[in-house]
């Protein structure tokens, strides 16, 4: 049987299921548990045919609808009491199923809102040019800036010793650290000031890569002085763990 | 001093400002009665709904904010050579929990939808329509997200009781609506269980 599925549209396997009740037109107050596990086994077969990425949520659905299919199969426990006879293995699932229809459904009427910046639009006053408020004048750093200040750096660090001899490696984990340490007692640090002293170009590197992985964490913020064109590190605050959380290795060492 | 017609000063102000204006601040700059000032945009907004102009005067999140007409949407997109953005549907699934289940934990969401939802929750906070609301007591204190105000701004809500009507469950057979109900107090037994 030839079979045409968008893969790509199924945003879960709850998702997924719901599909397939609709498709088989199926009562989802009374589903036929039998017939879903092998219709939902056999898409999944075919993501894993086409060498999509399955997500691990999926099986873990395939193993759900499995427990249920053979709960449903097996005689009753004579010993299991009277209330958990009477349960339907499917209630969860059927709750889970429904629960999900209601926010997949209210996704499309928030869709359906006239959207600012989509559907309706307000007028766009000019700012001043003067620049007389202070408060004002902090942007965030573009590209380009970043570039520019990194190559300052170098240029004002960048000189390799010829006496060299032994070189202390600093790693941007340390660097994160000492920087994240820094920011916690003063909240905001100047650019310039994040490399005190002469340095060598090592360590300017490792600065840098230390500053860009903590934007890239949220820990800290970049912004610019529209005045004289510095550039500061702002700690974040209050979302300590939420960056946290993602047990993220560095990729640097 | 000058008298000055008021409902035309105010028009004026809402033509100039940076986001939804509320009725307090007109009162405070203009020296008049909160309720004056209410009245006055009422008045407008029916002006402009009677005159069928260009734009309408909408409440939005407690303020009053010139918008353009949704059916214009179109031209004005050209005119400012805008492309239309549309909202992934997994960004609107987890905006749509957020807002009808605030406050809510990245947990409950991921249960919810079925899927791990942690860069969609990224995404919307980096695009500031959600937003950390504080912590939930619970064990393992995990964050809990709400909806901002420009969450209520991009979808032109006066308040969350704006938001579309969820849709109840549908009549479950009884027998099966006592079963969930049974199950959801065991699960909530079961969660003091741990708490203890």
């Amino acid at each position: 049987m030839p079979y045409q599925i968008d893969l790509d549209s199924f945003k879960g396997p709850l998702d997924l299921l719901l599909h397939l009740i609709q498709k088989h037109e199926m009562d989802i107050y009374d589903i036929p548990i039998a017939e879903i596990t092998a219709q939902y086994l056999a898409t999944i077969e075919v993501m894993k045919s086409l060498n999509l990425d399955l997500a691990g949520e999926f099986l873990v659905m395939a193993a759900t609808l499995l427990h249920i299919k053979s709960r449903m199969l097996l005689p009753r426990d004579e010993e299991e009491t009277a209330e958990e006879a009477e349960l339907d293995p499917r209630a969860e699932l059927v709750q889970r199923l429904l629960e999900y229809q209601r926010y997949r459904d209210a996704a499309i009427s928030l869709e359906a809102l006239p959207i600012l910046g989509r559907d309706v639009f307000v007028s766009s006053p000019q700012e001043p040019e003067g620049d007389e408020d202070e408060d004002a004048e902090w942007e965030p750093v573009g590209l380009f800036e970043l570039v520019a200040a990194f190559r300052q750096l170098i240029q004002d660090n960048g000189e390799e010793s010829v006496h060299e001899i032994s070189r202390e490696r600093l790693s941007v984990t340390d660097r994160i650290n000492q920087i994240l340490a820094s920011l916690g007692e003063r909240g905001s640090l100047a650019f310039g000031d994040l490399l005190p002293g002469v340095v060598g170009r090592n360590e300017v590197v490792v600065t840098f890569l230390a500053m860009l992985e903590l934007v890239k964490m949220r820990l800290a913020r970049l912004m610019q002085n529209g005045r004289d064109n510095s550039i500061w590190l702002y700690a974040v605050e209050g979302v300590d763990d939420h960056c946290l959380e993602q047990d993220e290795t560095l990729g640097y060492s | 001093m000058v008298t000055v017609d008021l409902k035309a000063l105010i028009e004026g102000l809402l033509l100039v400002a940076d986001g939804p204006v509320r009725p307090d601040r007109i009162a405070l700059l203009l020296e008049i009665e909160e309720r004056q000032a209410k009245t006055l945009l009422q008045e407008l907004q029916q002006d402009y709904e009677r005159g069928r102009r260009g734009f309408a005067l909408a409440l939005v999140d407690g303020g009053f904010q010139l918008r353009t007409r949704p059916e214009h949407a179109e031209w004005i997109r050209a005119f400012r050579k805008s492309r239309p953005f549309r909202f992934s549907r997994a960004a609107l699934e987890t905006l749509a929990i957020v807002a009808y289940r605030q406050p809510v934990t990245r947990a409950e969401i991921d249960y919810l939808r079925g899927v791990d939802s942690g860069g969609v929750i990224r995404t919307l906070l980096d695009k500031r329509l959600i937003r950390i609301l504080g912590k939930k007591d619970v064990p393992g204190k995990p964050l809990i997200y709400g909806t901002s105000r420009e969450f209520l701004e991009l979808f032109g809500l006066n308040d969350l009781t704006g938001l579309p009507t969820l849709k109840e469950f549908n009549d479950l057979p009884p027998d099966m609506l006592a079963n969930i109900e049974m199950r959801a107090e065991e699960q909530v037994s079961s969660k003091d269980d741990l708490l203890e």
